[in-house]
């Protein structure tokens, strides 16, 4: 099960933070640092993976923005790798050609994608096509 | 929107929204901006705050009637969800509204309340998980029914019409609502749960079969009829049958379904049914032969994904051996190739297979790989490579595997060492070629890591020097030699400053002959050592410079000159046990004979299992890597473990040397509830040391602390009784110390241990599962605030922990709740207040209970919240006392009575015994020197505060009995007051006392009484016991 996911760029600023665990306020704030410290310094090179106290943190890179997710320790590694880029394919699809301005201006809509591709910390839809034809329901229902 | 948590720091956002902070205008546009702003967490006045609540309070009601707009729903839930867990009537408000919506034809509003639903908005306030319990009870069947059709329902048209849009959110709330609370679906949701995984739309295939891996993880027997649909949703994927193509991802189809579907099937235990067994092994063979490398990453990755999971399915269902052969030869590939993520999962893998098959023989063809892996400069990969070199380890590479653990150990980041000195230790004591290789891997340890080498690693060398019994012993001297290099060095740890000193005071004078290593020499060199060292080293410092004094051959009289010297300048020492030692190394020193008796040669050890494969195996038990175990033993948690830092991954808890009170409180434990009263207790101090403090008087005992009470609060079996058993199982539980006593110590003061139990396994003694209660107490007046204590120290979380206070009617207490939960090796503090109303002896009783696995404990405790406590010491001049004395002209306000059958005690031992229940003794105030004049102010909601005074006639003749005349201005404390005091004098504080309720209020029934402690003779005849708190 997904514990949190966090958006972090390179600087510790958090983008975009959902937990799918019941914390209080202060104990996000530590563990967003701390996920920031973990998986900053990390080569390239280095396996995504990294424990996070009793849990492990699937992390990936792109450009200067990082995905991480908490997930159990005994989760699949690579499919919750992947899982983070499709997720990013599908923002990308969305925002064409994302980045992380558009996280930071149109952050309901990345949490309106994030509630439809995953829900109470499993994934939920992994269709690209039927996430963005959802967005468009969904966008046409606020007008 | 749709529920979304918005609780992330876009301030840059919230700007964007312009709006007003109260939303008094009822236009549409403006209650967006001011919802979106409370919404996002800012932090307004309090006085904002109300207003926003109570507007929350008109709003969502009236959000079904006055707001048809959708957008106004979304507000709706938008608030709900921020603003739930603080208000719980609101929450019951807002589970009827949800519900509509659910049951709703709305779809848009279904797919609202289902986000809503799956958000963990539950606290981690008590208040809040109430709250989530309803949440799940109320709606759990509802959600169900969006799920599936079912012919009975009356609501057939929802999960008819449903699309898969509600449909999978409905699976994935339900998971939620699960996972909240597990009763919350029930078994005949069976048959539902296995005709939802005939679903066509891998969307609710995918959210389904996340549900089911929940469900089936928690009871695999009730859901066996979905094992054969899982094999065919493999097979359906396997073949690329039906797979729409937006679900292929990158020419996979749904790699995440695949994986899941063999995640569940790993929760059953086998496959019966011989057909299924057969297609689900041609699609595993499928998977683990048709996968290859490729270019593309993510291709690479998700096809990976699913060979990992189909290893971990086929380890699990333990296949025939061609097919296991062939997923070792994939693994042992996987460990060797330079793709860093893959080789990660190549050793994780490789090191749960250890535990399924014999594989070592192909393992160990990769074991220059490993190593490689294990100076990888990724930490993730280095943990990994050393798990499974730890795996792997036998008798024929231990050496070599260890020598490399050690090479390593020096160049190891800090976060690493501890685990690597633990496993190194433990495969060096496992599997050791030969002793001297032994002794030399611990020493190097010692010096490498001293600090992570705990104080079981040494003695267990020592304990293998001495019991070694080969004919030319050639290891005693070995050990002593070694260690005499070692403290050539310039910096030592302490720790080889007591293996050291500790062996070459035993065996010192075996290397007599070889240059450097006279008995003087030794000396001089052991010496040198000692101002760098800490007080728990110069005991055994001092042993050694005893038997090396003993051993000189001939009696050395310039080392005698030394020696002495030493011990004289640590007879004033301020440490009890330093000051001891060399008092009585000195005065037997000039004994002679008597000094070559008490110092012979330390006698062989008993035999046991070592403490620290137990701990390894202790280890081992949780945080067992194997996918199987783990994921059988995985509990759909909620909460991220957060108070305890330490990996689960096979990592070894962090070893601490042990603290004093670590061991003062296992080991009487260990050695009075023991099984087999011959080998008391795997704790290897009190062995070691045993011999050489035997003439440490049982006063020694004292200093071995049983919390703040003192040593009187020694273990008996008999009180356990004063546990109030809940059903058979408490049985298990013993209690360390009295209850009774503990009661009463903490009568008199402020803070201490009131309640402390190990949990004791069958014949395992050394359980760390001490779980002491104490109390931190302040009194101001007739207002006191306690502050209960609970430590977890066990290293599994104790469940179900529920305190209750049933306070006598005298008593206002109010206990702040207590977690449901304490993590391991967690302190949970929980304040209670307490409020005295009017005088009385009644005592207020703690119901307390806790779950530790599967057995209940519970104990009614009484709360040292009693009448001593509300008084507040004064001393009062013979211009103030007298006055006051007369005005009290008699009963009912002054009572006097002759109390025979006290306990005879001289004048001064009582004036204390007074002082220490707050009642202060005057002196000079009686012209009889044989009197007592006592003064007090008590303090109650009833009467204020009320002086109150004492006075005591004894009889020198006679100490059995006395005359004694309370007074105050109040009857009942009068009477309640004499009865106190008349109870201290009468019995011995440790024994129980009748808790009649005095003024008829309904006191809860006392705990039994209990029987007398053991006597400390006893405890002073365990040299076990004894020896822990020497150190």
């Amino acid at each position: 099960m997904i514990r949190f996911i966090l958006l972090q760029n390179r600087q510790g600023k958090t983008r975009l933070a959902k937990y799918y665990v019941p914390l209080e306020e202060s104990e996000k704030h530590k563990v967003e640092y701390e996920v920031h410290r973990l998986v900053v310094n990390r080569d390239s090179k280095f396996t995504n993976f990294v424990e996070f106290r009793t849990h492990k943190v699937i992390y990936r890179r792109y450009a200067g923005l990082f995905f991480s997710l908490c997930v159990d320790i005994t989760d699949n590694e690579l499919a919750y790798l992947e899982c983070i880029h499709l997720f990013v394919e599908i923002l990308d699809h969305f925002f064409s050609n994302v980045c992380e301005l558009d996280l930071v201006f149109n952050f309901h809509k990345v949490y309106l994608i994030l509630d439809e591709f995953i829900l109470a910390g499993e994934l939920q839809e992994t269709s690209k096509r039927a996430i963005i034809e959802r967005m468009s329901e969904l966008e046409k229902l606020q007008q | 929107m749709e529920g979304y948590d918005v609780d992330f720091g876009h301030m840059e956002a919230v700007s964007l929204i312009s709006a007003p902070k109260y939303p008094e205008k009822q236009d549409e546009k403006n209650r967006w901006g001011y919802l979106f702003e409370s919404s996002l967490g800012i932090k307004l006045e309090q006085s904002e705050m109300k207003i926003i609540e109570s507007k929350i309070y008109i709003l969502f009601p009236a959000l079904g009637i006055l707001f048809s707009l959708i957008g106004s729903r979304y507000v709706g839930y938008i608030v709900t969800s921020c603003l739930l867990n603080e208000n719980h009537d609101f929450l019951r408000l807002a589970i009827n509204t949800v519900r509509n919506d659910i049951i709703g034809r709305n779809e848009t509003f279904q797919c609202l309340a289902l986000t809503l639903d799956s958000e963990p908005l539950t606290s981690l306030k008590p208040v809040g998980n109430i709250g989530g319990r309803d949440f799940a009870e109320s709606l759990a069947p509802d959600v169900q029914k969006l799920l599936v059709s079912d012919p009975q329902d009356d609501m057939l048209w929802i999960s008819s019409s449903c699309r898969p849009l509600v449909r999978k959110k409905a699976a994935l709330c339900l998971l939620r609502l699960f996972r909240k609370n597990p009763d919350a679906i029930n078994v005949d949701g069976a048959d539902r749960m296995a005709q939802l995984l005939d679903e066509r739309d891998l969307g609710v295939l995918t959210s389904s079969t996340s549900l089911l891996v929940a469900l089936v993880s928690n009871n695999h027997e009730a859901y066996s009829s979905c094992l054969p649909k899982c094999v065919k949703i493999l097979e359906r994927l396997a073949r690329n049958q039906d797979v729409p193509q937006e679900y292929t991802y990158y020419g996979i189809p749904s790699p995440w379904l695949q994986v899941k579907a063999m995640r569940a099937l790993q929760y059953f235990p086998t496959i019966e049914d011989p057909s299924t067994r057969k297609s689900l092994f041609e699609v595993l063979q499928r998977i683990l032969m048709g996968t290859d490398v490729v270019k593309n990453v993510n291709k690479n990755n998700a096809s990976h994904a699913v060979l990992f999971e189909a290893l971990s399915l086929v380890m699990h269902l333990d296949a025939e051996k061609e097919m296991m052969s062939q997923c070792v030869a994939l693994l042992g590939k996987f460990i060797s190739v330079r793709e860093p993520n893959i080789r990660y999962l190549g050793l994780e893998n490789m090191t749960r297979m250890l535990m399924v098959t014999d594989v070592q023989d192909i393992i160990k063809k990769h074991q220059s790989q490993i190593i490689t892996s294990l100076k990888d400069p990724d930490i993730s990969i280095r943990r990994r490579a050393l798990d499974l070199l730890y795996g792997m380890c036998d008798v024929s590479n231990a050496k070599d595997i260890v020598e490399e653990l050690l090479q390593y150990l020096s160049t190891a980041e800090f976060s690493m060492r501890e685990e690597l000195s633990l496993k190194a230790a433990i495969l060096a004591e496992k599997f050791a070629p030969d002793l001297s290789w032994y002794v030399d891997v611990i020493l190097q340890l010692i010096d490498k890591a001293g600090d992570f080498v705990s104080d079981d690693i040494w003695f267990r060398v020592v304990q293998f020097v001495t019991n070694n019994e080969d004919l030319q012993d050639i290891l005693k001297p070995y050990a002593a030699s070694k260690a005499r290099e070692y403290l050539d060095k310039i910096a030592i740890h302490e720790t080889m400053v007591k293996v050291s000193a500790y062996i070459l005071g035993e065996y010192g004078h075996l290397l007599a002959r070889q240059p450097g290593c006279s008995a003087n020499e030794l000396f001089s060199i052991l010496h040198e050592k000692l101002p760098t060292v800490t007080t728990p080293t110069i005991p055994i410092l001092l042993s050694s410079y005893a038997k090396l004094l003993m051993h000189a051959q001939p009696p050395d009289p310039e080392l005698q000159k030394k020696v002495w010297a030493v011990f004289r300048k640590y007879e004033s020492s301020i440490d009890v046990e330093i000051q001891q030692r060399a008092v009585e190394y000195f005065e037997l020193s000039k004994k002679g004979d008597a000094f070559m008796d008490v110092l012979a040669e330390m006698p062989k050890f008993p035999e046991r299992q070592s403490s620290l494969i137990k701990k390894a195996e202790d280890v081992e038990d949780t945080a067992d890597q194997s996918a199987i175990k783990l994921r059988a033993q995985q509990q759909p948690s909620n909460a991220l473990v957060l108070t305890d830092p330490q990996p689960v991954t096979g990592a070894p808890p962090p070893l601490k040397v042990p603290t004093v009170t670590d061991r003062s409180l296992s080991q009487p434990n260990g050695s009075l509830s023991s099984i087999d009263p011959q080998t008391p207790s795997a704790d290897l101090l009190s062995d070691l040391l045993g011999p050489l403090a035997i003439e440490a008087p049982p006063g020694t005992v004292s200093t071995e602390q049983h919390g703040p009470i003192g040593a009187e609060g020694a273990p008996d079996e008999a009180d356990g009784s004063a546990i109030v058993p809940l059903d058979e199982q408490t049985n298990t539980v013993e209690v360390i110390g009295n209850i009774a006593e503990r009661f009463h110590a903490l009568c008199l003061k402020d803070s201490g241990v009131l309640y402390e139990d190990p949990y004791i396994q069958a014949g395992l003694l050394l359980t760390e599962l001490l779980r002491p209660i104490g109390l931190k107490a302040e009194w101001r007046g007739h207002h006191g605030r306690l502050v209960l204590f609970l430590g977890n120290k066990s290293t599994s979380p104790l469940t179900s922990v529920q305190a209750l206070i049933l306070p006598p009617a005298h008593l206002k207490l109010e206990l702040s709740p207590v977690p449901d939960t304490i993590p391991p090796r967690a302190q949970v503090q929980s304040p209670l207040e307490v409020m005295n109303i009017r005088p009385s002896r009644d005592v207020a009783v703690l119901d307390f209970s806790y779950k530790f696995g599967t057995n209940v404990v519970s104990a009614k405790l009484r709360i040292p919240a009693v009448l001593n406590k509300f008084l507040q010491p004064l001393q009062l001049t013979s211009e103030e006392f007298f006055p006051q004395w007369r005005a009290l002209s008699g009963p009912p306000l002054k009572l006097q009575e002759v109390i025979r059958g006290v306990r005879p005690l001289a004048l001064p031992e009582m004036a204390n015994l007074f002082n220490s229940f707050r009642v202060t003794i005057c002196p000079g105030l009686d012209p009889n020197p044989n009197n007592l004049v006592a003064s007090t102010t008590f303090y109650s909601e009833s009467t204020g505060a009320m002086l109150c005074l004492a006075r005591i006639e004894t009889d020198p003749a006679d100490r059995t009995q006395l005359r004694m005349t309370v007074g105050s201005g109040d009857p009942t404390l009068t009477f309640e007051l004499k009865e106190f005091i008349k109870e201290h004098l009468i019995t011995i504080p440790t024994g129980s006392r009748a808790l009649v309720p005095a003024t008829g209020a309904a006191a809860p029934p006392p705990p039994p009484p209990v029987a007398q402690p053991p006597s400390p003779a006893a405890l002073a005849d365990d040299p076990g016991a004894m020896l822990a708190g020497l150190l």
